[in-house]
C-alpha cells in the first residue's frame, strides 16, 4: 500500500527525491573521508591571496638575476642577457638582482614588503605546458593525475558540504574566484568546482553596477539570447554579493594603475582590489597573463630592455614584465589605501622557468625551476635560498634545478598564512614550511630555550605537561595561543620558586589544530610549538 | 513561487485551463525585434551545408548528433527532408524495471508477483491488462522512462519531436488515470498518428481512455452533460480562440451532448459504448457552423464523425493547428507577414489535403522560410532539449546493467525534468506547456532565476562522475571520444569550430571562440601545444597521462560551452 501511494504521487514529484539519496551522489563528499582533518582552525582565518599564474613557463634567470654567475650566463645565453649594469639591485642581496623593466616590484622588495623564493619547481619536469600546469593545479606527484585542484581540496575541506546550502549566513562570499572565462583546475573540489569565474574584467561594472547584458546582434535570436544572458546573470547565486561589494567600493583607491586596457593583469587585479575593498570574504582569487612562452625574441631589437611586441604580436618579455610589476604594485597600493593590507597577500606561479641557454631565435626553450614572488604586508622581507649554479659546461641547454618543491610553498600558505592545521590531506604529504610570512611556524618557534620548557605528551591528544625551570622566585604566565597568534586561554599564572615546575594542561574541547604556548617569567617569554589532534 | 512542484499533476486545474494571470510573471520586457523572418513557403534552394542540416536537425529532433549530420549532408535538402519525415513507430514497450533484484532491502521497489525482469506489463494482443494496483504507479514510470529512451534513440528522424508536439496539443496528465496500459497506449496513439491524418487523430484522441478521463467525458450522460471535453476540443484541439468570431457557448453544450455515453473498463484501459447515457436526440449548432444540426442517433459514433465533419469543414481549424506546428518547429512571434506569407499557405495546404500532417510539415521544413538565417537559433530549448538533447549530442544512452539500474536513470532523467518544469506525461493542464501559447514571453517562461539554474546544474553534472547507479553505471560526457568524431581534432581552430557548429545554433563571435581556444590552450599562445598533445593521446590512448591532459581540457571547454547562454538556444 506505501508503495502505491509512494509512486503515484510520484506522478507528480514529490517522490523523486528519494531516488537522489539514494542511488545518486548528489552530494559526492558524504562518501569522502579523504577531507575530514581538515577544516578545524576558523576557515581561513580572514586572509586572502591572489595568486597570479604566469603561463608559458616565465624565463627566471632573466627575471631574478644572480649578478655572481653573470660570466657564466653571459656564456650560455648570450641571445637574451641582461646588461650586468641595467640590473636592478635589491637591498641587502649584492649578488642577486631584478629585470630592469621591474622597478615597481624592485621598489616592493625594499620597501620590505616581498618575499622571493629561489628555483621553485617540481621533481621530474615534464617540460610540457599543459601537464606542468595541471601538477601546479593539482598538486600532485609527478606519476599522478588529479582531477582535482590544490584549493579545491583545501576549501572543500574547510566547506565540505558546498555547494549544498550555499551561499548561507556564515559563508555569503564565493569561496574562491578567477577573473577570467574558465575554472582552473586548481578550484576543482571532488566533483565540483569551488569556485568561480568573473568573466571580463573590463565588463564587470557593465555587469555587476550597471546591470548591462553584453549586447547581442537585432535579430530573434540576438532578442532571446539577450534574454537568457539576463536571467543568467541574476540567477547566479552569487550576482548580488558581489554587485554589493562593487557598489561599496565603486573606485580604485591607487593612482599607480596604468590606463585601463593597457595592462590586463592590472585591470583584473583592479578587480580583486574592489571586491576586497567592498568587504568580500572570498579568501582566494586567481588571476592570470599569459606570453611567457618565449621561444622567440624574447629579446626584441637587440636589447633585451626594449619593450614591445613580437612579430606575431605578442608582448616581449620586457613588456611582460613591466606589465606584472607595475600590476602587483598598484595592487599592493590600493588594497594598503583600502585598509586591506593586513589580510591580502599575492604570488605569482609559473608552470616552469626556461632554459639556462638562449636558443637562435633570441629565446629560450621549456626549462626547470625558477622564482617564485610573495608579496604583501604579511611577507618575511627578503630571499629564501641561494643563487642557482650555473655550470660552466652546459650539457645541452640546460635546466636550472629545483631547490624548492612547489609544494613547500603551498605547504606555507596553508599553514602560515591561512591557519590551516593539517595539509597531509591536500598536499598527500607533509612539506617543509618555508619562512614566506611573518609569524610563520618556524619562525615564531623559539629556538633559544632558556627555560627549558617542553611539553609532553606532544601532539596532544587528551592532556599534557609542560615542564619549564626557574632560575629564582618569578612570576610566571603560561598563555595558549592559536597559530596566527592570538590568544586563546591561559594555561596557569602564579609565583614560582625556583627550579623544575610541571603544569598540566587538558586539551578538553579544545579543536584539534596548532598552537603555541608561551611562558614567560618576569615579562621574558619563550614560546614553542604544541600540535592537538 | 516556481511553477514545477505545485502545477504539475494538478488535475483540479484541468477545467480552468487559462488560469495563467494567477502566476508570477518575471518581469522582462516583451520581445523587441523588429526583424521578422523572411522568405515564404518556396522551396528552398541555397546551400546545403553544416548550418543548414544542424538547423533541421535541432529543429526536428532534440540536439544534433554528429552521425545524423553527416547522414543528411550526404543528401539534398529535399531529400534530407524526407527522410525524417519517413518514420517508422517502435516496436519495443515498456518493460518490468522496478525491482531491484541486487537489493532485498531496496525500499523502493516493487516485485510484480507474475511477470519476469525485462517482460512487458503490457500483454500482446488479445490478452486483456492485467490491472495491478500496487503496480501501476511503477509502471507508470516504466513508461515514462520508455518513453524518455525513444526519444534519446531516436534516429534522424521527427518523430519522437512530432509525439511531444501532440502531447502538448492533446494533453493529458498520467496523474489522471492511474493505469499504466492507459498512459501507454494513449502516448502511442500521438505516436502512431503523428505524421497520418489529424481529423482521424482527432476521433481517436477522442475516444481514448486517458482522455475520456482527464476531460470527464466518461461522466458526460444525457442524465447530466458535462462540458469539458466539449469545449476543449473547440477551444483548444480544434478550433481555437485566435478569431473573435467562433463557437458559442450553445455549441459547447450541443457538442456535449454528442458525445455523451463513452465509458471505459478502467482496469483494462478499454473504451466502450453504452447507449443508454447517449443523447439521442438532435444537436442544434449555432450559425458559426452555418446552424448545423447533427441529427440523434443511438449510435454515438456517427454524431461523433458529423460533428468532426462540422468542426473541420471550418478553416479555423487549419489556421489555428499550424500556428501552432509553428510555434513548435520555428518561432513564436507570428507576425501578419508570416501569417500571410506562411500560414495561411500552409492552411490551405492542410485543408485542401484532407488533412494529411505530412504534406504540411514536408512544405514547412522545405522553405525558404525556415532555413531563413534569422530564424536560426531563436528557439529557447525546452527542457527535454537539455536534458535528452544533450545526451544525444554527445552520443549518450542511458547506461543500464541491470533493470534496476534503467529504472533508476530513467527516474533521475525524469527529475531532471520535473526540476527544469517540464515532465512529459504531466503538462500542467489541458492547454500544454504556456512556453508554446503565453503571451508576450512564449519560450521564455521555460527560464526563470530557478529553471536556468537547474538547467546548468543539470549540464555540469554530466561532466562529473557522479550521475551513477554503480561504479560503472554512469551517465557521464566522454569528452575525448566527443572530439575524437570531430574533422580534425589535432587542429584547436578546427576543432572547436565543429564542435560549435553542433553544439551552438549560430556562430560565436571571434572573442568567444579565442576563450574556447585559451581555455583548450591552458592560456598558452601556440596551437601546436594542443597539437602535441591530442596526438600523444592518440598514439597512446592507455596512457593515463595523455589521456588526463586532453581529458580536463576538453571538458573545461566543453563544460564552457554548455554553460553559454547560447546553449540554451536551437
Amino acid at each position: 500500500m506505501k508503495r502505491r501511494n509512494f509512486l503515484r504521487t510520484a506522478g507528480a514529484t514529490a517522490a523523486l527525491t528519494p531516488f537522489l539519496h539514494s542511488g545518486f551522489a548528489i552530494n559526492p563528499l558524504a562518501k569522502s573521508s579523504m577531507f575530514g582533518s581538515l577544516g578545524n582552525a576558523a576557515a581561513m582565518s580572514g586572509k586572502i591571496m591572489v595568486f597570479i599564474e604566469l603561463n608559458g613557463g616565465n624565463d627566471g634567470l632573466n627575471t631574478l638575476i644572480p649578478l655572481d654567475q653573470y660570466s657564466k650566463l653571459s656564456l650560455h645565453r648570450s641571445g637574451v642577457l641582461i646588461p650586468e649594469n641595467k640590473v636592478l639591485p635589491l637591498n641587502g642581496y649584492a649578488d642577486t638582482g631584478l629585470h630592469p623593466s621591474m622597478g615597481a616590484m624592485q621598489q616592493l622588495f625594499n620597501d620590505g614588503l616581498m618575499s622571493i623564493v629561489h628555483d621553485v619547481g617540481y621533481p621530474q619536469q615534464d617540460y610540457s605546458h599543459f601537464r606542468s600546469m595541471d601538477i601546479w593545479h593539482s598538486a600532485s606527484a609527478s606519476d599522478q593525475y588529479l582531477d582535482t585542484g590544490w584549493m579545491g581540496r583545501t576549501l572543500q575541506g574547510e566547506h565540505p558540504s558546498f555547494p549544498t546550502g550555499y551561499p548561507n549566513d556564515d559563508t555569503k562570499d564565493p569561496l574562491a574566484i578567477q577573473i577570467g572565462s574558465s575554472l582552473p583546475l586548481a578550484f576543482m573540489g571532488s566533483g565540483y568546482s569551488m569556485g568561480m569565474t568573473l568573466g571580463n574584467a573590463n565588463d564587470f561594472d557593465n555587469v555587476f553596477v550597471n546591470d548591462l547584458v553584453e549586447p547581442a546582434p537585432p535579430t530573434p535570436y540576438g532578442d532571446e539570447l539577450e534574454y537568457i544572458r539576463l536571467i543568467q546573470q541574476q540567477s547566479q547565486v552569487y550576482y548580488e554579493v558581489i554587485k554589493e561589494a562593487a557598489e561599496a567600493q565603486p573606485n580604485n583607491l591607487s593612482p599607480m594603475y596604468p590606463p585601463l586596457g593597457e595592462n590586463g593583469l592590472a585591470d583584473q587585479l583592479r578587480v580583486v582590489a574592489r571586491l576586497i575593498g567592498g568587504e568580500m570574504q572570498t579568501p582566494v582569487y586567481v588571476v592570470s597573463i599569459g606570453g611567457f612562452d618565449t621561444h622567440s625574441e624574447q629579446v626584441i631589437e637587440g636589447s633585451v630592455e626594449v619593450e614591445g611586441q613580437d612579430s606575431k604580436g605578442g608582448d616581449n618579455h620586457a613588456l611582460l614584465l613591466r606589465k606584472l610589476s607595475e600590476a602587483i604594485a598598484a595592487f599592493q597600493d590600493d588594497i594598503e589605501r583600502m585598509g586591506k593590507a593586513d589580510i591580502v597577500a599575492g604570488m605569482t606561479f609559473s608552470e616552469f622557468g626556461r632554459t639556462i641557454a638562449s636558443n637562435f631565435s633570441t629565446g629560450t626553450d621549456h626549462g626547470a625551476a625558477a622564482p617564485l614572488f610573495v608579496f604583501g604586508k604579511g611577507v618575511n622581507p627578503g630571499i629564501i635560498g641561494n643563487n642557482p649554479d650555473i655550470p660552466q659546461d652546459l650539457a645541452i641547454s640546460g635546466d636550472v634545478p629545483m631547490a624548492y618543491d612547489f609544494r613547500q610553498v603551498y605547504a606555507s600558505v596553508i599553514q602560515d598564512w591561512f591557519g590551516l592545521t593539517s595539509m597531509s590531506s591536500v598536499l598527500f604529504n607533509d612539506f617543509d614550511i618555508l619562512p614566506i610570512f611573518r609569524g610563520t611556524s618556524a619562525a615564531k618557534e623559539d629556538k633559544r630555550d632558556l627555560f627549558g620548557v617542553s611539553n609532553y605528551p606532544n601532539p596532544v591528544t587528551s592532556y599534557t605537561t609542560i615542564l619549564f625551570s626557574t632560575f629564582n622566585n618569578a612570576h610566571v604566565v603560561i598563555n595558549l595561543m592559536d597559530a596566527q597568534g592570538r590568544f586563546i586561554l591561559q594555561i596557569a599564572e602564579g609565583n614560582y620558586n625556583s627550579g623544575l615546575h610541571q603544569v598540566r594542561f587538558d586539551r578538553s574541547n579544545l579543536p584539534s589544530g596548532t598552537y603555541f604556548y608561551q611562558v614567560v617569567q618576569n615579562g621574558m617569554g619563550v614560546t614553542k610549538k604544541m600540535l592537538v589532534f | 513561487m516556481p511553477q514545477g512542484a505545485g502545477e504539475l499533476g494538478q488535475a483540479g486545474e484541468k477545467a480552468n485551463p487559462f488560469r495563467i494571470s494567477d502566476q508570477e510573471l518575471p518581469l522582462v520586457p516583451p520581445p523587441t525585434t523588429t526583424i521578422t523572418l523572411s522568405g515564404g513557403l518556396e522551396p528552398y534552394n541555397g546551400p546545403w551545408d553544416v548550418d543548414q542540416a544542424t538547423h533541421l536537425l535541432r529543429r526536428i529532433g532534440f540536439g544534433v548528433k554528429k552521425a545524423d549530420l553527416d547522414l543528411l549532408l550526404g543528401m539534398t535538402v529535399g531529400d534530407a527532408v524526407d527522410h525524417v519525415l519517413n518514420t517508422s513507430i517502435p516496436q519495443t514497450k515498456p518493460v518490468y524495471n522496478y525491482f531491484d533484484d541486487a537489493d532485498p532491502n531496496n525500499p523502493y521497489d516493487y516485485e510484480e508477483p507474475t511477470l519476469q525482469l525485462g517482460q512487458s506489463w503490457i500483454p500482446n494482443d488479445p490478452a486483456p491488462y492485467q490491472f495491478n494496483g500496487d503496480a501501476e504507479g511503477y509502471r507508470i514510470q516504466s513508461f515514462r522512462g520508455w518513453w524518455l529512451e525513444q526519444m534519446v534513440n531516436q534516429g534522424a528522424s521527427i518523430l519522437e519531436k512530432l509525439t511531444l508536439f501532440w502531447h502538448n496539443h492533446f494533453a493529458t496528465q498520467t496523474a489522471s488515470y492511474f493505469n499504466g496500459k492507459g498512459c501507454y497506449q494513449h502516448n502511442n496513439l500521438l505516436r502512431s498518428k503523428a505524421l497520418g491524418n489529424f481529423k482521424e487523430m482527432t476521433k481517436a484522441v477522442t475516444l481514448d481512455p486517458l482522455m475520456l478521463i482527464y476531460l470527464n467525458g466518461v461522466y458526460n450522460t444525457k442524465w447530466a452533460p458535462d462540458e469539458n471535453y466539449a469545449r476543449e476540443l473547440q477551444e483548444l484541439f480544434t478550433i481555437g480562440k485566435d478569431n473573435p468570431d467562433h463557437y458559442t457557448e450553445e455549441d459547447v453544450v450541443a457538442a456535449a451532448r454528442v458525445l455523451t455515453g463513452w465509458k471505459i473498463d478502467y482496469e483494462k484501459a478499454t473504451t466502450w459504448y453504452y447507449a443508454v447515457d447517449h443523447d439521442n436526440t438532435d444537436k442544434q449548432f449555432s450559425a458559426f457552423y452555418g446552424n448545423t444540426v447533427i441529427p440523434g442517433n443511438v449510435n454515438a459514433e456517427v454524431e461523433l464523425d458529423a460533428l468532426l465533419d462540422m468542426i473541420f469543414e471550418k478553416n479555423e481549424v487549419a489556421e489555428y493547428l499550424c500556428r501552432k506546428l509553428y510555434r513548435w518547429f520555428v518561432y513564436y512571434n507570428i507576425d501578419a507577414t508570416t501569417e500571410a506569407n506562411v500560414i495561411q499557405p500552409l492552411a490551405q495546404i492542410f485543408r485542401s489535403g484532407g488533412y494529411e500532417i505530412k504534406p504540411v510539415l514536408e512544405t514547412l521544413l522545405k522553405s525558404t522560410h525556415f532555413f531563413d538565417a534569422v530564424n536560426k537559433g531563436c528557439y529557447i530549448k525546452t527542457p527535454v532539449d537539455i536534458v535528452i538533447g544533450t545526451l544525444r549530442s554527445f552520443n549518450l544512452g542511458i547506461p543500464s546493467q541491470t533493470y534496476w539500474d534503467d529504472f533508476e536513470m530513467k527516474y533521475f532523467l525524469t527529475d531532471a525534468l520535473v526540476g527544469q518544469q517540464m515532465m512529459p506525461g504531466d503538462p500542467p493542464n489541458v492547454a500544454g506547456w504556456q512556453a508554446f501559447r503565453q503571451v508576450p514571453l512564449y519560450y521564455r517562461m521555460w527560464v526563470n532565476s530557478t529553471t536556468v539554474r537547474r538547467r546548468n546544474e543539470y549540464l555540469g553534472l554530466l561532466f562529473t562522475p557522479y550521475i551513477a547507479t554503480s561504479d560503472d553505471n554512469r551517465l557521464q560526457i566522454i569528452p575525448v571520444d566527443f572530439a575524437a568524431q570531430m574533422s580534425n581534432p589535432y587542429d584547436p581552430v578546427v576543432m572547436i569550430d565543429d564542435m560549435v557548429k553542433i553544439l551552438l545554433p549560430q556562430p560565436l563571435s571571434d572573442n568567444k571562440k579565442w576563450l574556447l581556444k585559451n581555455i583548450l590552450l591552458s592560456g598558452q599562445a601556440s596551437d601546436s601545444y594542443w597539437t602535441i598533445a591530442w596526438s600523444d593521446y592518440v598514439n597512446d590512448p592507455g596512457n593515463d597521462m595523455y589521456f588526463s591532459i586532453v581529458n580536463t581540457r576538453l571538458t573545461n571547454m566543453l563544460a564552457y560551452m554548455l554553460l553559454l547562454p547560447e546553449y540554451q538556444l536551437a
